[in-house]
């Protein structure tokens, strides 16, 4: 199955070009200055900006259209045009400098420290988000479709929780070894997987969103009456995190910013040197481009299989150790994965499956998250137009032609000129 | 696909015996996996096994036949059921051994069997609703089902549909709005269909003009609906629930003769009209797909479509329309939702209905069928829990929810193993 269906994105988010058939060569010299400007209206970056602000503009259009004002004003518009603008601009920008004033710089708070506290609260909720997507953008690469993230979470919070508040151990070992068991347990739930694909060829698809189902009923068991739940207490939610255990805070107590973030940088590095730099890793890339090519080189494509998702689920388990040992340190319920799994799914489209991208989509999501939460509660706007502006800006920057169509943009591949129409049997192979 | 081509007959002379579908290879997956659930029964019902007697009732007050309730002995029971499993396993064994394949029907009888040894286990000296059960299965279902089926249909043109949550929500959200500012359910329901098509548009735009990773449409697109529909239903329904989110019901409609079968026909006939339109939908799919030109045009575009532009056949249009109409078959599944079952829309109604749809399709091996059938042992599974939590079972409720779950892998690892899709799904179709 996964034969045959490459699920990797990073082959096909640039979308495939057509054979260039212009010669170069016949073309006139065009000026320095026509070279710059297509280099800048050809490139990535700026279709990313413009995916944002594409994405923004939806996301204004819907806030302006369901603000109780702006429909009030609608009902005069032809009398009084003016105060339906106004409404229009009060609710876009009241909303959107929530969303700013909530992420990254709040200007109502005197002082540098205080105003770049929502900056610390964006990376805050960045941590889990980029750990678990750079275990779903390592699955990706190996052409594994890893929806399993909110088991992989709860497992590895559960087990990595039990340790840290079960057990009585020396500081800075407590919370080493919490981490390591919480690893361990997600890339165990992970393996189980890979372990089922590589030697029955399940379709991990299906394996993870069953194991999903039943890690959320275990952890829900164990809490309830097994090893998490709280002496004396019927509540399904365990006992604190002891202190011993907890992340330290990277900027003293009055942040929520933890030493899971620079496990997280770590863990990105790590990412990043395994998929580019080490022999491991191009086994895994050459599974994910083609794990036919790869089984006739030699590589074991079923134990890159086990591999990758003992990785993957390794990486998605520090997510979920970092929601328990740092975020939620005062016991957690069987909702500690708060949705993570799926957003890593998005993180990692948005990163194109690239570590570093998957750094910089998790921050913006986390951005996202943290400016949602104070747009609900300053405007009144639903924190739901979050998922819309972050779904539109994957879409967006996943089809460059289609931005570059509404913004007019030239085509990076087409030298204006009327190409021929060639039928090239290679192409079609 | 093992579903479509003919299974490869020996014609020569010298080739092992005669008989329906005879392999070279001796595969003893099938075997294990029954010989493995076998001694899971014998451990439940011999070993672990309760005293009591176990009532099924049968017949529903309204039926015409009433049926008597079947008292059984739970232990006795749970003995023979498991001496019949294990014959079954044994069978199966000697099957592999003459080199055949352990027939499908077999398999069905052993599962049916282990799932009676389980009701008879677990419902000792209580009484377990059959009717009951198989109703509340069904109803679980019907959203899978159309789910399933437009997932099925979707694939097999050579598109990815991952988008099916984003269907069913889109679906079930509009069916809702519709139907209460109307007052029609039958406009809700076209007004699903129209939501599922939308999704589809976009999921077939961006797949097939844009080139876009399939999977990356269709996940990205559950995350989009289901954020519209949240915010719409926060900034509109919500606050205005009686005008705008309270959708007429279908009524139930009986058919006349069939409804009083004992048993199935309380089940099957006495449903509301989303429910048989699911039933035209799974013959119209199986038989389009099968035994028409459409479906035979839709698998050649998802299994070779350079071939099929070959001789002809507009491969991106054949995708466009087909996705689109999956969109419309899984949207009618999200209108059950809201005109069918529950009544009102909630934020995030469908919850992960789509991907288990998805797992469906997988696990009915992309024929509609089979995957109808896989999403019924989901709603049944699910349902199952509900009746036992009522009787009281013996087991924790959290296993008893996961059992669906562990089931499922068990029997895609065992049973179904490597699942090929068709060929070319997945696949934008650049023609040059």
């Amino acid at each position: 199955m996964s034969a045959d269906r490459p699920e990797s994105p990073q082959s096909e988010a640039q979308p495939a070009q057509p054979a260039k058939t212009a010669d170069p060569a016949e073309a006139p010299e065009p000026s320095r200055w026509h070279n710059v400007f297509r280099e800048i209206t050809t490139g990535n970056a700026i279709i990313s900006v413009l995916a944002v602000v594409l994405a923004l503009i939806v996301g204004a259009v819907m806030i302006a259209f369901t603000n109780k004002d702006v429909q009030a004003a609608s009902v005069y518009f032809f009398a009084r045009p003016g105060d339906m603008l106004a409404a229009i601009w009060d609710s876009v920008a009241g909303a959107y400098s929530a969303l700013f004033q909530g992420s990254i710089y709040n200007f109502r708070r005197p002082g540098f420290a205080d105003g770049i506290k929502p900056f610390t609260e964006t990376l805050t909720f960045a941590t889990p988000l980029i750990a678990a997507g750079l275990g779903v953008a390592l699955g990706f690469r190996v052409g594994l479709f890893n929806i399993g993230g909110r088991g992989q979470m709860l497992i590895a919070a559960a087990l990595g929780g039990w340790v840290g508040f079960a057990l009585d151990l020396p500081p800075v070992l407590h919370m080493v070894v919490a981490l390591l068991v919480g690893i361990a347990g997600g890339a165990l739930w992970a393996g189980i997987v890979g372990l089922l694909k590589a030697r029955t060829g399940a379709h991990e698809v299906i394996t993870t969103i069953m194991l999903n189902y039943v890690a959320f009923y275990l952890v829900s068991y164990w809490l309830r009456e097994g090893f998490l739940k709280t002496p004396g207490s019927n509540n399904p939610k365990s006992p604190a995190t002891k202190a011993t255990a907890v992340f330290p805070d990277l900027l003293g107590p009055e942040y929520n910013l933890h030493f899971g973030f620079i496990l997280v940088i770590a863990a990105t590095v790590f990412a990043w040197w395994l998929l580019s730099r080490s022999n491991l890793g191009f086994k895994f890339r050459a599974v994910g481009e083609n794990p036919n090519a790869a089984r006739v080189a030699g590589i074991s494509v079923k134990r890159m299989y086990v591999y990758a998702m003992l990785l993957s689920g390794g990486l998605i388990g520090l997510a979920g150790v970092n929601q328990v040992l740092g975020t939620t340190t005062s016991g957690f319920g069987a909702g500690i994965d708060s949705g993570i799994g799926f957003d890593a799914i998005t993180v990692a489209l948005l990163g194109r499956s690239r570590p570093w991208g998957v750094f910089i989509a998790g921050i913006l999501f986390g951005a996202f998250k943290a400016g949602g939460f104070s747009m609900q509660a300053a405007e009144g706007v639903p924190i739901d137009i979050v998922l819309v502006v972050q779904s539109l800006i994957v879409l967006f920057i996943a089809a460059p032609p289609l931005v570059r169509a509404i913004f007019r943009l030239p085509s990076p591949d087409t030298v204006r000129r009327a190409t021929p129409s060639v039928t090239k049997e290679v192409a079609a192979k | 696909m093992s579903t479509v081509a003919p299974v490869s007959r020996p014609t020569e002379p010298h080739q092992p015996p005669p008989g329906p579908a005879v392999g070279l290879i001796r595969n003893w997956k099938t075997p294990v996996a029954l010989g493995v659930f076998s001694i899971l029964a014998f451990v439940l019902l011999v070993v672990f096994g309760r005293e009591g007697v176990s009532t099924m009732r049968l017949s529903t007050a309204s039926d015409v036949i009433q049926l008597p309730d079947v008292h059984l002995p739970t232990r006795e029971t749970g003995i023979v059921i498991t001496i019949l499993l294990f014959a079954i396993t044994a069978v199966s064994f000697w099957l592999v051994v003459q080199r055949r394949k352990t027939p499908i029907w077999l398999i069905s009888i052993f599962a049916v069997l282990a799932l009676v040894g389980f009701l008879v286990w677990a419902a000792a000296d209580a009484t377990i609703p059959v009717p009951g059960l198989l109703f509340g299965s069904l109803s679980l279902a019907v959203p899978l089902i159309f789910g399933a089926l437009g997932g099925v249909i979707s694939e097999r043109v050579g598109v990815v549909n991952v988008a099916i949550e984003g269907q069913l929500l889109a679906g079930a959200f509009t069916s809702a709005l519709v139907a209460s500012i109307t007052g029609q359910p039958l406009l809700g329901l076209l007004a699903a269909m129209v939501a599922g098509m939308l999704v589809s548009f976009v999921l077939a735009a961006f797949s097939i003009k844009y080139f876009v990773d399939q999977v990356i449409v269709g996940v990205v697109l559950n995350v989009l609906v289901t954020g519209l529909t949240g915010f719409l239903f926060s900034q509109l329904l919500a606050p205005n629930a009686a005008t705008l989110n309270a959708p007429p019901r279908f009524e139930r409609i009986d058919i006349p003769i069939l409804s009083e079968i004992p048993i199935l026909g309380p089940v099957l006939f006495r449903q509301t009209l989303i429910v048989y339109l699911m039933y035209i939908a799974i013959a119209a799919v199986y038989i389009g797909i099968f035994h028409t030109r459409w479906g035979l045009r839709l698998r050649a575009v998802g299994e070779h479509p350079q071939a099929a532009d070959t001789v002809g056949i507009n491969v991106n249009s054949t995708r466009f329309w087909n996705v689109s109409l999956a969109g419309a078959i899984a949207g009618l599944g999200g209108a059950y939702f809201t005109l069918g079952s529950v009544g009102a829309f909630g934020k995030e109604m469908t919850a992960g209905a789509g991907f288990i749809a998805l797992a469906a399709v997988i696990f009915g091996r992309w024929d509609p069928i089979r995957a109808t059938l896989a999403a019924l042992l989901f709603g049944f599974a699910s349902n199952l829990q509900n009746v036992l939590s009522i009787i009281g079972s013996p087991v924790p409720s959290e296993f008893m929810l996961m059992l669906p779950y562990l089931v499922t892998i068990f029997a895609v690892a065992g049973l179904v193993g490597q699942s090929r899709g068709p060929a070319a799904s997945g696949k934008p179709y650049i023609k040059s």
